[in-house]
Order: C-alpha cells, then structure tokens, then sequence
C-alpha cells in the first residue's frame, strides 16, 4: 500500500488554500457586508462612536449567552429557559440591592452563583436522566419567568446603585485624563489588543511551521494579520473617541478568548465535542458524557445570569419583562454562526459572529426606522438563509 | 454472452484524493463478476458511480447499459433501469417491520393508500424466495444481521432488478449464513440476473465468480477469467497488493507468562429484560503473551461479555470479580477501565467507535488525550505528530490526518479505531471482530501488530467470527455459547470441525429469535446507558 494520495505538508496551492477556508472565513465577510449595508444606507449613522458604542452595550448580554449556549449546542442539546433565567436573576438581583440594600459584590456573587444552581437543576435531569433538553428547558423557561413575576409581584424594581450600574453603562478608567476628545488608556488597550494577536499568530506559525505541518502561504498570512490590525485599532479609535471601553466589553473580550481557548484548544474542549459528535463513541474513549453534559447546563446558568445582572444593570430596573425572547437571538446567533443543531459542530468565534450580525442588523434596521414587526421577518429568513448556506457548503 | 454494462474510462476524485482512475469495467449478462481490492482500492466508489450516488458530471468517463449511455442523477433513476445496490453498510430502519422495510420507497397501493394485505403477501413471497423464514410483520430489530442482510436482498428484489451490486455483504456474517447468501446469489444467476460482489472474503469470490476484476489505487489491475481457467486465492492477492504473502499469518513463538487478568464468576442482566441474564456466572483469565481467541455464533454473548468488563458499557445487575495481577480492580466506568489497562476495540465502528465528522488526528487520541497534552492544554503539533505516526504504521489511506474520517473506506475506518486503542497502550486489549472489512494485506497487518503486543508482553481477547483467524493466531479459543464458556481449546489441538462441534452441540437453541435479538437489538440500541 502505498500513500501516493497523500499530500505533502506545504503543497497545497494559494487558491486551494483560499478556497477551503472561504467557509471558515465566510461568516466574517458576511459580518462586514452587513455592516458596510448598514453603514451606507444610514448615511454613516452605523459607525458613529456613540452607535458603535450603544451596539455594544445592547449586544452584550446576547454575545455573553451566546458563549454558554454554544458548548449546548455542541453537545447536542438546546437551552431554551435562558431568556427567563436572564430575567429572574435581574429581578432576584434588584430585590436584593434594592428591596433589601444588599451590597453589589455579594449580590452578584449570589447571583452568579444562583445561576450555576439554575444551570445544575435543569442540566441534572438532561444529562442523568436522558429528558430531552428541549422540554427541560421548556418548563424551565415556564417556571423562571413566572419566578421572576412572582419576586418582583409584577412590579418593576429599581433604580440600582451607581456602581452596580457601572457593570453595564460604565468605561474603563481613563489614566490619563485632559487627552482631549480622544480616550488613550483605550486606545493603548485596543494596540496592545491587536499586536498581542499578531504575536500569538506568528508564534503558533512559526512553531507549526518548523514541525513540518502545513501552514497557511505567507502572502495569505499576512493580509490576513493586517486586517486584523486594522480593524481592531479602527473600531477600538472609534469607541475610543466616544468615551473609551465600556467596562462590559472588555469582560466580553476576556469571555470570548477563554472560550475560545477552552473550545480549540483544550482537552474538555475537545471532549464536549466528542460528545456531540457521538455520544456513544465518547462514552466508550473513556469521557465522562455524563458529567460534561451537565457542566455545559451549569455553565449555561452562569453565563445566563450574567447576562441577567448586565442587562438590569443597564435598564437600571429589573422588570418582569426582562429577558423575554432573550433565547431565540441566542439561539440563533449559534446557528447562524455555524453551529450544527445535530451536534458535535461550531466555534466560540462563529457564535459571537452571529450575534454582532443579529446585533448589527437590528440597530440598522431601527435606525432606518423599520417597524418591530419586518425586523423580525428579515431576521428569521436571515437566520434560515445562513443555515441554508452552510449546509450547502457542507454538501458540496 | 452480451454485454449488459460497459464502464469506460471512469475517473472520480474527492478533494485531495483520486478515488478512481480510468476504470474500465465490463458485466456481461448473467455473470457474477467480482470486484476486489485494499481498502479505499475505490470498489465503493466504483458502484457509488454506476449506481448514481455520486451523479452523472461529478465523475469522468461514460456508463453504458443495455447498448446506451446513461446519465444517472440520482438512484432512482438507476434503479428504474434495474441497477439494485445494497451498501456495505445496512440501511434498514430498525423500528419498523420487515415488510415495511421492503416497501418502504414504493409500497403496493390502492386508491392512494398503501394496501396492507398487498404488503404482507408480497413480503411473505419474497422472503420465501431468499429463504428467510421470519413473519413480515417481525421488526427488523429483533433479527440478527444475517438476516438483515436477507430482508436487504428481498427489498432488492422488491424491484425490477437486472444486475443486483452488493457491497461486502457478507463481511458481519458467520459461515453458514455467507453460504446461504451466495447460494442465492448463484440461483440468481441461473435465472438470467447479473451481480457485482465486492468482497474481501476471497475463498468465496474464487466459489462464485464468473470473473473477477481487482482494482489497485483506484485503477483496474487486471480482470480474471474463472472459466477459463481455476484461479488461486493467492494470485488473487498477488495483484491486489502487488507482492506475495506466503503465509496468511505471521509466524510467533508464544512465550507465556502468568495470568495477568481473570475474571471470576461474572454475571451480567440484560438490560431491558430484566429476568434475562445474558452471560452466566463465567469465569475467565488470559495471561501475560497470551493471545485468546473466544469464538461462538451471533448472540452467544460475547460482545456483551466484553463490553459488560469494559466500564460496564453493557448489561445491568453487573456481579462478579475482576482481577488484575491477583488483585481486584475496579471497571465500573470506562475511564476506570483504561486507566487499569484494559481497551476495547469495538465491532460497530461507525456507531460506536467512530466520531465520523472529526478528523483521523482527533479519533486517535480521543481515548487518551493526556498523553498529548500538559495542564489540560493539547499540544497540537505532538498530537498531530501522534497522528501520523500511527497512520504510517497501520498504513491508514487518508489525504491527511485532518481527513474527516467519515470520508474513509470502511477498512480504514476500522484501522483508525484500532490506533486510538493502541494509542492508550493497553495492558489487556479486547479485539471484537477486529479484521470485519478489511483487506487480506492490512489483516496480516493486524495480526503482525497483535503479535507484537504478545511478545510485549500483553494480553490479547479476540472475539472473531472467523474461524481460520482464530485458528490462526490464537494461542488458546474459548468457546462461548448463551452466555458460557462451553468449551476450550489449545492452540495444538484446535481444530475448525471440534470447535464447530461444541458450538453445534451447545447450539440448537440459538435459532431462538431471543438470542438473536440480543445481538442486533441492543449493541446498536440500548448498548450504552
Ligand atoms: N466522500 C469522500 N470524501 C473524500 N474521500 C473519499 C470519500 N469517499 C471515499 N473517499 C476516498 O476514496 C478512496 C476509495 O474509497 P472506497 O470507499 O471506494 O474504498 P473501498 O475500496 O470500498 O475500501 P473498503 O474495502 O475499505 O471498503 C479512499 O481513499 C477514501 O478515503
Ligand atoms: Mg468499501
């Protein structure tokens, strides 16, 4: 038997190259169309650094949920009780701050963690019990948003302490203040950001590189590191000219590389996936499907929770309304960004891709002045066109 | 004889791979002619082309048959023209009855209703006439895959057939069923049909074939004519893997030492009939540079024996002891189990061994990811290095480790799931059905490699259907038989006709759809809970 078949590491040509990681890349380049859509049709109004700003903000929470979410889906399941479980933690949190003036730190602590209990409630039965994730979670999205009803006795609670409030609308201090309309603590954040990348990217490069494994063509790599750069420093200049980084992007930036992390490169990472990818193959490798499918739920919790605390602190009330529909542009974000609903199939980076383009859409569209009611038209056959695509792609 | 089907110039490539290259490929009427070859040789390509799964203008070259040329889109239309293919793998759905599964695409209707009665009757013909002696109405789950591979045949004939493609039909079935099989397959002949067989059983390809054709890489080697003259097996092999095997099994000298793994009055329930106990208070023990062969028919319990040892993956109400150097270990779960040493290496790949959307690299290490990492965090470059050093030593046919292995050929599939055992550096390895389709050079491969762990020094179970195998590379065969141990056999005094006899004489019982169930029903179902 020979390997004459076999490629040899480096061979593969530019286009070929280009080509295979079209897909991998496509998602982003659909990201920035929709943005250069927006940008144009409303006059600019898309990239102001207030908007740009405000869509962060608004986003947020969507992108936080949607990092838990993803490692579900991943695993095969679906958690449907978010968007409630978003809300009762808002409400749990304003009654303690409010109601019973309860300092901010143990009230999240408290909070966070009433959320991992949450998580390990409805991820016991799915994983222990084999129910179908779908209905426990369904009932689950029944019973917190009744909970939250109940806590907050219909009424809204608020307003939140300023420094509570500083979680959701804050920014990052500026250490060197009287720099004029420009924010430089940010702005050196967003460079330190982009060139620390580059690092990790010439880094790992150069290490696979010398081991012999296949790389991407030079020319490739580096346009790809360049806009890269570029756009990191862009976006964080224009932020940087609002009043600097929101204090909740920079743990969403934090949440995004630990994900990521996790998921590419670490063993749980890869066993989550083997789960979804075949449960029962997994189980007989010696992985502990069991468990991880339950820690998935009990990361979900927490993830929702703290979505929940942003969102409230933000609104600066919590109201039984909180929360509502939360789970389907989360749901959404995943699959637009490339996560398969059979499991085993998606990336943290995907997931965050398809809530910026929910996320970008939405601001656009409001600011165009469409009604509620064709938004969600246009994103529902969003969301049915990116998973048309992608399994045309797959086919092919 | 004329000419039915005229494959010319065939070329097919997937990314990266050329599958087929410049295939010419004749069947005259009424010929079984046989396709042979590696795996990933490209037979299944072959027939994927011929019979429209992979459509016309996704390969090269032209299809004539029946003096035109055709452009299949799909299998419906190759099946409108007669052309019936039944895959390596089984396609009938478990929960519904066999004749449902006949008529599943196109059932007997009347008035836009599917006609019941229509259905049975048809189904109770068919049946009778591949010989399968079940009621139509059994669902297809609780029949062993012997007569699986029956009920697929039936639904074949279900349709206007002319020339009927089997790939490896007989590869999960044991001697007498395979017999049965191609007796009908001959049978057909005599009524005008014509057949291509792919098989990697070549003694019966030598029995039935008008003429066989081997393919090498993806090109035709050479195409042989059996009445012309008798041809040998291992012509055969010669031109399928280009050099001689002179033996079918590697020479070893056994050097055994002290029993290393024994296992002691172990009783398991089946899992979902509680009152079935499924393997009886056995006792068993292999020791150090042993290698075990454990034989016996479909549903005798092996698997489930194994499988209940293995982290009890199988069975409830799990008793009984297991001893590791005279010390008792615990194999509750899996993880337990490799970690004191053991691994298994599963009969069902694609359900159970394979994550078959993830590349070769991540199967291997699946099961022992430790190794390739530091602190939780995977070294990729040691694991890929990992990776290719096992696909160069089991000679694994993939474009490159990051192959998705649901793209191999079933053969290397299997060699994959062997890696990632192998990668765990087993103590006591257990080998179900460990040569199911594979090629005659890659099982004397497998064997070379089960040697070498023997002469390591470890302790080697293989459950095989085969009796040659067994015969060939076992030091001692244990017979199983409704969950015993019925007989044992050393290496000097096995022969196929005792170990036939125990099992025959224990046997008679085993036409009981019970034990038949046992087999098909819960290693793919309820297995894993
Ligand atoms: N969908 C696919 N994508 C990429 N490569 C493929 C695909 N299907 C088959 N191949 C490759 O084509 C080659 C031929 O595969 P094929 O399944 O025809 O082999 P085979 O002769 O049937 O082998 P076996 O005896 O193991 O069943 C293999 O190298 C395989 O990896
Ligand atoms: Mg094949």
């Amino acid at each position: 038997m020979s390997d004459k078949t076999a490629t040899l590491p480096g061979t593969r040509e530019h286009a070929g190259f280009v080509k295979t990681n079209l897909r991998e890349y496509g998602m982003l380049l659909s990201l920035f169309a929709i943005m250069l859509f927006f940008e144009l049709v409303t006059d600019g109004t898309l990239l102001r650094p207030l908007n740009l700003t405000n869509l962060v903000l608004q986003n947020s929470y969507i992108v936080i949920m949607a990092l838990g979410m993803l490692l579900v889906i991943v695993t095969g399941h679906i958690d449907l009780s978010v968007g409630s479980v978003a809300g009762f933690i808002g409400a749990i949190a304003a009654v303690l701050m409010v109601r019973y003036g309860v300092h901010f730190i143990p009230a999240t602590i408290a909070c966070l963690a009433l959320g991992a209990l949450i998580g390990a409630a409805q991820g016991y039965w799915v994983a222990y019990f084999k129910i179908p994730s779908f209905i426990v979670t369904l009932a689950g999205m029944l019973v917190f948003k009744g909970l939250a009803l109940a806590v907050l006795q219909g009424q809204s609670v608020g307003p939140f302490s300023p420094t509570f409030q500083k979680l959701s609308s804050g920014f990052i201090p500026e250490l060197f203040p009287g720099a004029g309309t420009l924010y430089p603590t940010s702005l050196l954040i967003g460079a330190a950001l982009a060139l620390g990348l580059v690092y990790i990217s010439v880094k790992t490069r150069a290490r696979r590189a010398s081991h012999g494994v296949e790389v991407e063509p030079t020319s490739f790599f580096a346009l790809k590191n360049a806009i890269l750069v570029g756009v990191v420093i862009y976006f964080t200049y224009l932020i940087a000219s609002h009043r600097g980084l929101p204090n909740v992007l920079v743990i969403m930036v934090a949440l995004i590389a630990l994900y990521g992390f996790v998921t590419t490169r670490t063993t749980i990472g890869r066993q989550i996936y083997a789960v979804g990818g075949n449960e029962k193959a997994a189980k007989l490798s010696g992985i502990k499907t069991e468990r991880l499918t339950f820690l998935t739920f009990v990361n979900m919790g927490v993830l929702a929770a703290l979505a929940g605390l942003v969102f409230a602190a933000r609104l600066n009330t919590a109201t039984p309304k909180a929360g509502l529909g939360f789970e389907l542009d989360v749901i959404a974000a995943c699959f637009i960004g490339g996560a398969s609903a059979y499991g085993g199939v998606g990336r943290v980076a995907g997931a965050v891709i398809g809530a910026l383009i929910m996320g970008v859409m939405n601001n656009g569209m409001s600011i165009l002045g469409i009604g509620i009611d064709y938004q969600q038209v246009i994103k529902g056959l969003v969301l049915l066109g990116a998973v048309c695509l992608d399994v045309y792609n797959q086919r092919r | 004889m004329s000419t039915l089907l005229e494959m010319r110039g065939i070329s097919k490539a997937f990314a990266g791979v050329k599958a087929l290259e410049d295939i010419n490929f004749t069947v005259r009427q009424g010929e079984i002619h046989a396709v042979v070859g590696e795996n990933g040789a490209g037979k299944s390509t072959l027939v994927k082309v011929l019979s429209g799964v992979y459509p016309h203008g996704s390969y090269d070259g032209s299809i004539v048959y029946d003096g035109r040329e055709r452009h299949f889109r799909d299998i419906n239309d190759s099946e409108a023209l007669g052309i019936i293919i039944i895959h390596q793998e089984l396609a009938l759905i478990p929960l519904l009855s066999i004749a449902e599964n006949i008529f599943i695409a196109n059932p007997p209707s009347r008035f836009g209703m599917i006609d019941r009665d229509a259905v049975y009757k048809r189904s109770q013909q068919l049946l009778a006439k591949v010989g399968l002696n079940e009621a139509p109405d059994t669902l297809v789950t609780n029949i062993g895959v012997g007569k699986q591979q029956l009920v697929e045949i039936a639904k074949a004939l279900s349709k206007e057939v002319r020339l009927l493609i089997l790939d490896e039909p007989t590869a999960s079935l044991n001697e007498s069923d395979s017999a049965a099989l191609l007796d009908l397959l001959v049978e057909f002949r005599s009524q005008g049909m014509s057949a291509i067989l792919i098989s990697h059983k070549l003694n019966e390809v030598a029995r039935v074939a008008d003429r066989i054709t081997v393919l090498r890489d993806g090109r035709t080697v050479d195409t042989m004519d059996c009445q012309a003259s008798t041809i040998e097996e291992d012509r055969i092999i010669r031109k399928m893997v280009d050099r001689d095997l002179e033996h079918r099994f590697p020479k070893r000298e056994p050097t055994i030492g002290e029993p290393v793994f024994k296992v002691e009055n172990w009783s398991v329930y089946h899992p979902l009939h509680a009152g079935r106990q499924v393997i009886k208070n056995v006792d068993f023990q292999v020791r150090r540079g042993e290698i075990v062969g454990i034989a016996g028919l479909m549903g005798a319990g092996r698997t489930e024996f194994a499988m209940s040892l293995f982290g009890r993956s199988w069975g409830r109400r799990i008793t009984g002891r297991a001893l590791l150097h005279g010390r008792e270990v615990d194999l509750s779960t899996v993880s337990r189990a490799i970690d004191a040493g053991l691994a298994y290496v599963t009969e069902d790949r694609k359900q159970l061994g394979l994550l078959l959307a993830d590349d070769v690299r991540k199967n291997i290490t699946l099961a022992n990811l430790g190794s390739v990492s530091s602190g939780h965090v995977i070294d990729d470059i040691k694991e890929m290095r990992v990776a290719s050093d096992y696909r160069n030593r089991m000679r694994i046919r993939c474009s490159d480790v990051y192959q998705a292995s649901g793209n191999l050929s079933g053969g290397n599939q299997q060699k994959v799931v062997l890696s990632k055992w192998l990668f765990t550096d087993p103590e006591i390895l257990i080998l179900d059905e460990p040569t199911r389709g594979i090629d005659i050079g890659a099982k004397y491969e497998i064997y070379c490699i089960i040697n070498e762990l023997a002469d390591a020094g470890k302790a080697v179970i293989m459950i095989s259907s085969e009796m040659p195998e067994l015969l060939g590379i076992c030091d001692r065969i244990c017979v199983m038989n409704e969950g015993a141990f019925v007989g044992e056999f050393d290496r000097s005094e096995a022969t196929q006709e005792k170990i036939m006899r125990v099992i025959v004489r224990k046997g008679e019982r085993l036409v009981d759809r019970d034990l038949q169930r046992s087999s098909a029903e819960e290693l793919s179902g309820g297995a894993l809970r």
